[in-house]
């Protein structure tokens, strides 16, 4: 009970708040900019060289307004927004017309999902791993080796790296396909072709997104452990003759973990951005390229939906993870 | 000088250094330009380096060398205007939820967080495609800066709420100075280095950030930035038709620029955590 009451219900309550001031935000930045996203829709047909008499440009502004839900005051609108967002309904979209921006996104979320936990954990972990050793042993040579890759990967941006490993593997050294995350007009079965085939397509867009990850990682470990190594209770328990393994394993990597895990939690939000735009380069069939086509298209009913679903993927794994950490660290005891 | 004169005895500074001399003078090389970068077929077309053009030119019949110049002083001038503005409002969140306390500490860091929680390349895409019309340097500058704070404002914060705890702090206030000649005089210059440290993180990231935007069409395509430079080059299917000058160009320097700002934060970072600075002179 005291967990619920010290522990779960705050951060419930936190949890709620942050997709609340996202959503806000979702809101209100459309509707505190200059620019008319019904008059740009007009604006588009006109410059076209469709001609419309003034009668049914007046119908179509009308009915525009309906759909993006610009009618009404302020209040109602936001009012109207939220009771709209509680349902995931985000009307249809522009670029698939008639098809619901629910659907799309149900189509591609699976994709980014399994991208994004696949690659998220796996250099975490490795990175972790490597960092913790390399803070412990920071004068071996393959330390200043990967410091020096590290030196040069983790600083790129996600899109240069991804084009940078496009034009490597796609261009001189064409192993893995480019495009798409599957075979085009293949149709998935649960058979080893296709998991091998879904692999393939996944390769090039998971390296890259664990390459940044990994150094990232790496990093923040290695100073960590360098800190955690100079603390009295290691020097202690070298003394004592606590075997070395024992040392690197269960006092400095367990204890420079518990920092680990917070920057997951805090950096979640940057690593998915990160999975978006390495999914448009390789045009991987997730959030990604629906956002690219979505922006593309000028579709804001896709583009609002998209928003939203990101703030409430994202904000749920970091209450799950915060969730997990009192497993993970024993101090934390709900009091 | 003497703390400039300090941080090039590291290498790593040193590279960064020449690196960042290099782009300034790249930079500055555009007020030479023969050409007007928004002009087309000025120069024959997709033609390879050669003497003359030293970096190919482009099938719009550009010369790349010299949009080159262009895209790196304007890429550089938006990261910092980004940097700046978003120094002013970390410092003013993070120094007045640090001082104050209490409520306001409370609000503040919890609007923060959810600035560090929420994916926010979503939104900014979403505040620059309804924007696209009015985007030019500045204005992409003045919204990198104003959802790049919240970072730095925790760091700024956990500074502030450690010098109030220091003597000087409360022989201020006994001795009656207001708040704000306490966070002036007192603060800031406290707070300067780790505004430098962080202004250098903070530039990289709207470089980025600008690229991005650029590849997905939210930004002005007349205006060369490295971004523009790049999402010309790759809708006009150079990767394809093998103009590799054109696409490398903006990718390479893009690269050295994240490099050499990462190195130099590093450097300036280790620099002032005195605790590293003695590890470093201990091995030299």
């Amino acid at each position: 009970m005291k967990f619920v009451k010290n522990y779960l219900i705050p951060r419930l309550i936190t949890y709620f708040l942050v997709i609340f001031v996202g959503i806000t935000m979702v809101f209100f930045i459309p509707r505190f900019l200059p620019t008319d996203p019904v008059q740009q829709f007009i604006a588009r047909f006109t410059t076209q060289g469709v001609y419309m008499d003034p009668k049914s440009v007046e119908n179509m502004i009308s009915t525009l307004k309906q759909l993006y839900g610009l009618e009404g005051s302020l209040w109602e609108q936001y009012r109207d927004f939220l009771v709209r967002f509680s349902k995931l309904d985000f009307g249809p979209s522009y670029y698939q017309f008639p098809t619901p921006v629910k659907t799309l996104i149900a189509q591609s979320l699976p994709w980014t999902v399994g991208l994004l936990l696949s690659t998220t954990l796996l250099s975490w972990v490795i990175g972790s791993i490597l960092g913790g050793f390399a803070g412990y042993y920071p004068d071996k040579k393959w330390v200043k080796i990967v410091d020096l890759i590290a030196m040069v990967i983790r600083p790129m941006p996600y899109y240069i790296l991804a084009l940078s490993l496009l034009i490597l593997f796609g261009f001189i050294f064409p192993i893995f396909p480019v495009r798409g995350g599957f075979s085009i007009g293949g149709k998935i079965r649960f058979d080893l072709y296709s998991i091998v085939t879904i692999l393939k397509h996944a390769f090039l867009p998971a390296l890259s997104l664990l390459l940044i990850g990994t150094f990232v990682w790496f990093q923040g470990m290695k100073l960590i452990v360098q800190t955690v190594k100079s603390e009295d209770y290691v020097r202690y328990a070298k003394y004592a003759g606590v075997p070395e393994k024992k040392i690197v394993y269960q006092y400095v990597i367990r204890n420079a973990m518990l920092p680990q895990i917070t920057g997951l939690a805090l950096s979640l939000g940057q690593i998915f951005s990160g999975a978006l735009i390495t999914e448009m380069t390789f045009s991987y069939p997730g959030m990604g390229t629906l956002l690219y086509n979505a922006v593309f298209t000028g579709d804001y009913n896709l583009l609002m939906g998209i928003t939203s679903i990101s703030i409430i993927v994202i904000t749920t794994s970091v209450f799950l993870i915060d969730l997990l950490y009192p497993l993970l660290d024993p101090r934390v005891k709900y009091k | 000088m003497k703390v400039f004169r300090e941080l090039l005895k590291d290498n790593r500074f040193k590279i960064a250094f020449v690196i960042v001399l290099l782009l300034c003078v790249l930079s500055f090389l555009t007020a030479f330009s023969p050409y007007d970068p928004s002009q087309w077929n000025v120069v024959e077309r997709s033609s390879p380096p050669r003497w003359l053009h030293i970096l190919g030119t482009t099938s719009m019949g550009q010369d790349v060398f010299w949009v080159l110049t262009y895209a790196v002083r304007n890429s550089l001038l938006t990261s910092l205007i980004a940097g700046i503005v978003s120094r002013i409002i970390a410092l003013l969140v993070g120094i007045l939820a640090g001082f104050k306390g209490g409520l306001i500490d409370r609000i503040l860091m919890f609007l923060t967080d959810s600035f560090l929680v929420i994916p926010l390349f979503v939104i900014i895409v979403l505040f620059a495609m309804i924007a696209k019309a009015r985007m030019d340097i500045i204005n992409l500058g003045i919204l990198l800066g104003a959802f790049g704070w919240a970072w730095d404002a925790r760091v700024v914060r956990s500074q502030v709420l450690s010098l109030r705890e220091q003597d000087f702090t409360y022989t201020s206030i006994l001795s009656g100075s207001n708040t704000r000649s306490i966070i002036f005089k007192d603060y800031i210059p406290f707070l300067i280095p780790l505004v430098f440290s962080t202004l250098i993180g903070n530039m990289s990231w709207a470089i980025g950030m600008e690229i991005t935007l650029s590849i997905l069409g939210v930004f002005n395509l007349e205006i060369p930035t490295l971004g523009t430079m790049l999402q010309w080059s790759i809708s006009s299917q150079a990767l394809f038709l093998g103009y590799w000058w054109w696409v490398l160009t903006p990718v390479v320097f893009s690269i050295l620029i994240f490099v050499a700002l990462y190195l130099m934060s590093v450097s300036i970072s280790e620099y002032l955590d005195p605790r590293m600075r003695l590890q470093r002179v201990g091995k030299a």
